[in-house]
């Protein structure tokens, strides 16, 4: 175990009503420390953030601006920062939500979520195969930077939701699962993963992905020193 | 037909402050282990959730109880869901604080059913279940069960089968539902009650109460339960987690193996 100083440490939005403890508990085991950001500075600067992800639309949306999240994590896309939203902390990234109709997300990809048909038990509570993207398919490929490789792998992961995307947001790498209808597992793209399950109850598939997460973030912060030194001389 | 995700197999650990405990028909407990031993080997076993219902008695037991509940949250990477005591917002949110990712309320819930819209409204339906423990009413003519609280001990007017409807369009994501004459005898779900609160509920249903063999879990799964719950038939042995997956998909069923 690496000690707490050493350890990579990651910043955590607090969405209110969140129960970080399974979360944390799981970025401990990838070996990093995770800690609540106690201010939106302090959010902004952090080398990884996480947005939890327990509650509604409304409620985690609303949490964030009151706490001044919003801009901070505006800013961490706008900078390619590793950033990671899980379920309802995920939604938040979205314009809107059928949860709670009239709330505005933070708007910062492209999409709405629509809720699950009612033919179907609703919420989806469980495990279920999440399907990385055909390598081979044109949008997959272009919307992938040439050197980084797809975090999500094909395997299962515990969803907790009743909403649902159902267009892969354009620009990102979609994964997708199947519950009554195709809807996207995850969404990602360099400084950006999107999951709707929750990597830390996901066993060890979800443990996997948390930690190539972090290597990815470690790689990414190197090649984005090569691009800032290629800037400074060109 | 499109996928629907995997049915889930649940072990159920029932704790008296730090020690797992299991008894028939809620009598006549028997000492069967450390709650994060047993976690570890049904999640290494391919347990899908572990769902742990504190039974503590005393104040004491229930502080430790909790204590337990972080133990258990910090070592496994799968759901954890915990009932037994909630009576108000408060003891949910102390135990999700602990590291529960869900909570069940039973007695308190028919005390005061808004309890249950409270809940979902701070933490979300995914969060909230309505554990409903139904027993086989004696009448003529068409089957019913009553709703039980106090682990048993007590008979509601409530009707289970609408007492669930009523949990669900309340907020309740989840019913687990357990049946007091099938519970401890090992003769299977009782699947009629099962297939009336499938059908009255929108939400997913847990199926508990009498699973023994391999094929009751089919049973449970084709009378229309999304997860199957089982407690001393694990902890004795006598079935594994796999042994009961495995039987799942051989009877053409989703599971993760």
């Amino acid at each position: 175990m690496p000690s707490a100083e050493s350890a990579t440490r990651v910043a955590f939005a607090a969405t209110g009503v969140a129960n970080l403890a399974s979360i944390q508990a799981a970025f401990r085991r990838a070996g990093a420390a995770p800690y609540l950001a106690a201010d939106p500075e302090d959010l902004a600067s952090a080398a990884y953030a996480v947005v939890p992800g327990v509650g509604s639309f409304g409620s985690a949306v609303s949490a964030l601006r009151a706490a001044g999240m919003d801009g901070a994590i505006r800013d961490r896309i706008t900078r390619r920062a590793p950033t990671m939203g899980v379920c309802a902390g995920m939604q938040i990234f979205f314009e809107a939500s059928e949860e709670s109709p009239g709330v505005e997300g933070l708007a910062l990809v492209p999409g709405a979520f629509g809720r699950f048909p009612s033919s179907l038990p609703v919420p989806q509570l469980g495990w279920n195969r999440v399907t990385p993207p055909d390598p081979d398919s044109l949008g997959a490929s272009l919307n992938l930077a040439e050197s980084t490789e797809a975090l999500i792998r094909p395997g299962w992961a515990y969803f907790a939701n009743s909403y649902r995307l159902i267009e892969a947001p354009p620009g990102f790498d979609a994964s997708g699962a199947e519950y009554g209808e195709a809807f996207v597992a995850a969404a990602e793209r360099p400084g950006l993963l999107l999951c709707q399950f929750h990597p830390e109850l996901s066993g060890p598939w979800g443990l996997a992905l948390l930690k190539r997460w972090l290597a990815a973030g470690a790689a990414g912060d190197a090649a984005g020193d090569v691009l800032a030194s290629k800037g400074r001389s060109a | 037909m499109r996928s629907v995700g995997a049915l889930r197999v649940i072990p159920c650990l029932d704790v008296d402050g730090e020690r797992v405990v299991k008894g028939t028909r809620f009598i006549n407990l028997v000492d069967s282990g450390d709650p994060v031993e047993l976690s570890l080997r049904y999640e290494a076993e391919g347990a899908d959730e572990i769902t742990f219902l504190d039974i503590s008695a005393t104040i004491e037991s229930r502080r430790t109880a909790l204590e337990s509940i972080r133990r258990v949250r910090d070592a496994i990477g799968i759901p954890l869901a915990v009932g037994g005591g909630v009576r108000r917002i408060e003891d949910a949110a102390r135990l999700l604080e602990a590291g529960a990712d869900r909570v069940a309320v039973n007695s308190a819930a028919v005390a005061d059913p808004g309890l249950i819209d409270e809940l979902a409204s701070r933490f979300g339906v995914q969060c909230v279940i309505l554990a409903i423990d139904g027993r086989r009413k004696a009448v003529g003519g068409a089957a019913a069960w009553e709703v039980v609280v106090e682990a048993g001990r007590r008979a509601t007017p409530l009707d289970a089968v609408e007492w669930a409807r009523e949990g669900a369009s309340r907020g309740a994501g989840e019913i687990l539902l357990t049946s007091i004459d099938h519970d401890g005898t090992g003769t299977g779900y009782d699947l009629e009650l099962l297939r009336s609160v499938t059908a009255a509920a929108p939400v997913p249903v847990v199926a508990s109460g009498g699973a023994s063999r391999p094929e009751h879990f089919v049973e449970g799964a084709r009378a229309g339960a999304r997860a199957l719950l089982a407690a001393g038939v694990f902890h004795r042995g006598e079935l594994t987690i796999g042994s009961v997956k495995r039987s799942l998909a051989e009877a053409g069923m989703e599971v993760r193996l």
